[in-house]
């Protein structure tokens, strides 16, 4: 019987790590002694950071998706499938699709995060997001339809994917009403759940005052416990209420139900060492991206590197050698600051972010590195 | 080793999570909290010593005790 690698999730993570490990344990793959199998319920792979532009017109939902059959080697199977429980005493994996499970040796959990935005009354119905394909679908329609008002975007749940969209939004949003000469009509009010804008203390000192420049109201210690969708209110904990004409909401996180239900961590999420990325209550189980609590943000890079040090790992398991490779929580992130101005961050766990000044060709790099993402979901960059 | 003689009612380990994580796994849990309980937040990240109080000051919850006395912090807050 070969030795049999699942890996959970056709996200970022997942598909670099599959291609990742075709290269590395090729000659294991073509010898018929490991198995790689990657699992996604949907056949087509998403890079969701191309969410943010849609809104303002400036991508389509197709930009964003391509058939993982594409960009995973043919040494890896995939199985377009979902997982309905995970064993983790018997290593088997039940899938909806087959008749028997499929047993693994190692385990990567891989599954990203979901948006449950039934966990605050009236958020599903009074607002909207860009943080799914048709939320950013229904928000283009909505920012289009806008003339005049109140744009209330709401961090309403962390962690979430992507710590730095919210920024990026209403910095868009800003620099996008003033060209099309509306938004002296338009007021743009950014509420956080702690007592800053960010909840990096460094990211929160540099976007401060550039909010302030922007006359972009901020609301903090802003913790959404209701919203009204006929009143058009949204309501903190704290006791603020704040009128919208539209809400852009973040909504709160959770991970998968199928990992929850294995006790893998709470709310869907894996608990895990962060820095060897193995689980902490379940033997020869890695996760990585969103779905790892590492604490460093649930971003593309971090689910990119973590792949990286996931793959070391376990070829040095195949081989029957030492796991030596750590994740030392690196993480980069463009940011932009307008809709030709960017900044970028690269910090870790011990290194805090520095955001450099924005500039015009930061802006030009975010998109084409969203570009050429392409080469690093086949594994080549 | 602590002084504090405090009987949570429930406790959230948010040891090892970067900030904002501790403070938000305390507001999460006081979502759920009914009034009177007493929540233990254990923190290894020194940025919760201000941002605990500053938000427990916010919420008009209370901050009842800080055990600085190991190598993480608790807190313990009475829900509002």
């Amino acid at each position: 019987m070969p030795e049999e690698i699942a890996i959970l999730g056709g996200g970022t993570g997942g598909t670099v790590l599959a291609n990742n490990l075709a290269e590395r344990l090729a000659p294991e793959i073509d010898a018929g002694d490991v198995e790689v199998t990657l699992i996604n319920d949907d056949p087509d792979h998403v890079y969701k950071p191309v969410w943010l532009y849609i809104p303002f017109g400036q991508r389509e939902p197709a930009d964003g998706r391509r058939p993982l059959r594409d960009l995973v080697d043919d040494r890896i199977d995939l199985a377009v499938d979902r997982v309905t429980e995970i064993d983790t005493e018997e290593k088997e994996l039940a899938l909806r699709d087959a008749t028997v499970p499929l047993g693994y040796d190692h385990l990567v959990v891989a599954t990203g995060s979901t948006l449950a935005d039934d966990e605050i009354p009236g958020l599903a119905e009074g607002g909207h997001d860009y943080y799914s394909q048709s939320g950013a679908l229904d928000m283009r329609d909505e920012l289009l339809s806008m003339t005049e008002g109140h744009l209330v975007l709401s961090v309403v749940g962390t962690p979430h994917m992507c710590p730095a969209a919210p920024l990026e939004f209403v910095f868009m949003a800003d620099d996008w009403f003033r060209q099309r000469g509306l938004r002296d009509d338009i007021e743009i009010t950014y509420t956080y759940p702690i007592n800053r804008v960010h909840g990096n203390p460094h990211i929160a000192e540099w976007a401060a005052p550039i909010m302030a420049d922007r006359d972009i109201n901020v609301e903090t210690f802003f913790n959404a416990e209701s919203v009204d969708p006929d009143a058009k209110t949204i309501t903190s904990m704290e006791g603020t209420e704040l009128d919208y004409d539209l809400l852009a909401a973040i909504p709160p996180h959770r991970g998968v139900d199928v990992v929850e239900a294995a006790d893998l961590g709470d709310r869907g999420w894996v608990d895990v060492d962060k820095h060897t990325l193995e689980a902490e209550r379940a033997e020869d189980v890695y996760a990585l991206g969103d779905a790892a609590t590492t604490g460093v943000p649930k971003a593309g890079s971090v689910a990119h590197y973590q792949a990286g040090v996931v793959a070391q790992r376990l070829e040095s398991e195949v081989r029957g050698r030492p796991a030596t490779a750590t994740y030392d929580g690196k993480t980069l992130c463009f940011i932009e600051t307008g809709t030709d101005a960017a900044s970028f961050v690269e910090f870790d766990y011990e290194n805090p972010p520095s955001p450099a000044p924005p500039s015009e060709k930061l802006h030009w790099s975010k998109l084409a590195y969203n570009e050429s993402y392409w080469l690093t979901a086949r594994g080549l960059l | 080793m602590s002084t504090i003689d405090i009987e949570p009612t429930d406790t959230v380990d948010a040891r090892g999570a970067a900030c904002p994580g501790p403070l938000m796994d305390l507001i999460g849990r006081v979502r759920s909290a009914s009034s009177g309980d007493v929540i233990l937040l254990l923190s290894d990240n020194d940025q919760s010593l201000t941002d605990v109080s500053e938000w427990v000051d916010e919420t008009g919850n209370e901050l009842l005790a800080v055990d600085e006395s190991g190598d993480d912090y608790g807190f313990y807050v009475e829900v509002a």
